[in-house]
């Protein structure tokens, strides 16, 4: 297992040196020059001239990747055109309203996906099955801005149970704990639908098959064979699907977060990508990618828990 | 010898796409105290259903349309299923086919080996475990304290197989139900699973219903032996007569189609054609397409049961030699 970690953590250093210089060609490729948006629209050639050099950017592109690399590896994420703060300051000052954002979310998905897709397996060609698969076909097709704009509409406005938007209390207080009802059923809802139409096939899979015969022939309690012979069987394929998961909530949380006004590293990107602030959004693609990367390495260890085959040394 | 279980007319229905099938037809055994009865047949007989049947875990689309079976006088088929798991793996117990996928490859041996333990006998874990062990030792697996601790996977067929049956063995059932046990092991192992069968069933005294299509188990296991033949019993005696003097022509048909090691070589007999198609009404003989002494009234009626000296075949050729007496009504 620790042979597993260590390798998936140099692999991950490369994978980041990757990303990073994906992300900052292409950034460098888009249109819109940062200098003339920081000098604003009276400034003159000279001004915006010297903007450019101030940061950097007259000098050739591999030049100003190779300073930001080697900044990068000493744990230096640049300094925000726009603000002149230090990058790294500002992702993890952001940082937390996301990362509860995202594990609300997939809370969400499990306590709605997990069940459906079982009692769709167990009651297969029920009404009950019938009602939880055209539920998450729905909620697969359902794009998660108008989930949002709806869910505010309804509980926000017209019976105002909950709040519009922002993620401002502490997620612990009664307040932190109604601003993230709705965001999270709004960013999880896609991922509750997958995770139940998962569930429903591993389920159905795994109740055919040989071994479960075996302990009915046991004489197990059908209780028992359910939850304890099947499930942990069938919860294989969907721990997968919620990791993958995990990445898709990341990017979800761009457009969760500006529905519902959430100072997270999603709004913080989209308003960096508008300013062209170049090494706030290199940081936060960063970010992301090694949150996504780290939350696969943990999918992979809970797999060697929950299925002894798998053996990573 | 008393019969410990008796089939009594069992008629098994399965709802498939084009209609009711019947799979088992009119099947009527017995097995008594400490014998071994050998169901054989080709693939899709019946055989594994009847089998089935019997632990009460047929396939959802399966029913028994008519018929008992009586386990020490008590019709299972009126038990509630409550009442029912409490036989299944205590009284009654089954050993499957395929040993690489019928343990749960997530949990240890120990855990697996324990759960009848603790459903039916109520034992502690721990009383659980050491019992495990001594059922380990006893179907001959070597370092019985470690393969608790192991996992289906970290063993082989034949060791997974001698686990089956030391599971289906916990509780001292009277009857154990294998159900092709040797069929998916090496050659040599087989021999080695068959051995361990008989000699538990001499050091318990259980019955044992061996499903096979082997003939070769047959003659190793059988005390009786019943042939089945598309959902019908054909033929069923002691396991000397069946052999030496075959009535049914599907019989003598399976037995040559045997390869001899001794005496004189010569070419393997098949049997031509195939099975009958369950789903389609079925007149006359149900052997009569593929049996090379079919006459007129095999096409058009089915032929009863005809007994000779508790030797029961279902032909019509029995039928000039019999005696009215002897004639069972199918």
């Amino acid at each position: 297992m620790s042979a597993l970690i260590i390798r998936r953590f140099i692999q991950m250093i490369f994978l980041l040196i990757g990303i990073s210089f994906i992300v900052f060609i292409s950034m460098h490729l888009a249109p819109g020059d940062p200098a003339s948006i920081i000098g604003g629209p009276t400034a003159t050639k000279a001004d915006i001239l010297g903007i450019r050099q101030r940061l950097g950017l007259d000098q050739p592109i591999l030049v100003q990747y190779w300073n930001y690399l080697v900044g990068l590896l000493h744990g230096d994420f640049g300094v925000s055109f726009q603000t002149q703060r230090s990058v790294a300051a500002e992702l993890f000052t952001r940082l937390p309203n996301t990362i509860n954002l995202a594990i609300a979310s997939v809370i969400v998905s499990v306590i709605i996906g997990i069940p459906a897709g079982i009692i769709s397996a167990l009651k297969q060609n029920s009404w009950l099955d019938v009602f939880s698969t055209t539920l998450s076909l729905g909620g697969i097709s359902i794009p998660n801005f108008w989930l949002g704009a709806m869910l505010i509409l309804v509980f926000a406005v017209h019976f105002q149970w909950l709040p519009v938007g922002g993620l401002d209390a502490p997620f612990w207080t009664l307040q932190g704990f109604k601003e993230m009802i709705l965001p999270a059923i709004t960013l999880g809802t896609g991922s509750a639908a997958m995770i139940a139409r998962m569930g429903r096939s591993s389920m159905l899979e795994i109740i055919h098959s040989d071994f479960v015969r075996t302990a009915r022939a046991k004489g197990v309690k059908e209780r028992v064979v359910i939850w304890v012979h099947c499930l942990r069987n069938a919860m294989i394929p969907v721990i997968t699907v919620i990791g993958l998961n995990f990445g898709f909530l990341l990017g979800g949380t761009i457009i969760t977060e500006q529905v519902f006004a959430i100072n997270g590293i999603g709004r913080l990107m989209i308003e960096s990508i508008g300013s062209r602030d170049f090494p706030m959004v290199q940081g936060a693609v960063l970010l992301v990618a090694a949150i996504f990367v780290f939350v696969n390495l943990v999918v992979d260890i809970v797999y060697a828990l929950i299925d002894p085959r798998i053996n990573y040394d | 010898m008393t019969d410990i279980l008796q089939i009594e007319n069992l008629n098994i229905h399965f709802r498939t796409a084009e209609g009711s099938l019947s799979a088992v037809h009119d099947l009527s055994f017995s097995v008594k105290k400490g014998e071994t009865v050998c169901v054989v047949g080709e693939s899709g007989c019946g055989k594994s259903i009847s089998a089935l049947s019997i632990m009460g875990l047929l396939p959802e689309n399966g029913h028994i349309a008519q018929g008992k079976i009586l386990f020490e006088g008590t019709d299972l088929l009126s038990l509630k299923p409550d009442q029912m798991r409490k036989m299944r793996g205590n009284k009654i117990s089954m050993v499957f086919q395929e040993p690489m996928t019928a343990l749960n490859p997530v949990f240890t041996i120990g855990y697996q080996l324990r759960e009848p333990l603790r459903i039916h006998q109520g034992f502690s874990k721990k009383q659980a475990h050491v019992k495990g062990i001594e059922l380990l030792k006893q179907v001959g697996l070597s370092l019985p304290e470690q393969r608790m601790k192991q996992y289906p996977h970290e063993l082989s067929g034949g060791m997974r197989q001698r686990v089956m049956i030391a599971m289906a063995l916990a509780c001292h059932p009277q009857i154990l139900i294998a159900d092709e046990p040797t069929t998916a092991l090496d050659v040599t192992i087989q021999a080695q699973i068959l051995d361990l069968i008989n000699d538990m069933k001499e050091q318990l005294g259980t019955s044992v219903v061996m499903i096979t299509h082997d003939m070769g188990v047959v003659a190793e296991t059988a005390d009786r032996v019943v042939v089945m033949y598309a959902g019908e019993i054909v033929e069923e005696g002691d396991v000397e007569t069946v052999f030496n003097d075959p009535q049914h022509p599907y019989t003598k048909g399976l037995l040559a189609s045997v390869p001899k090691v001794e005496g004189e070589l010569t070419q393997l007999q098949a049997i031509p054609g195939s099975l009958p198609n369950l789903g389609e009404a079925i007149v006359g003989c149900r052997f009569q397409s593929r049996c090379p002494f079919a006459m007129d009234i095999c096409r058009s009626q089915a032929p009863p049961i005809y007994e000779e000296n508790g030797h029961q075949t279902r032909c019509w050729m029995k039928e000039g030699e019999s005696i009215a007496d002897n004639i069972v009504p199918s």
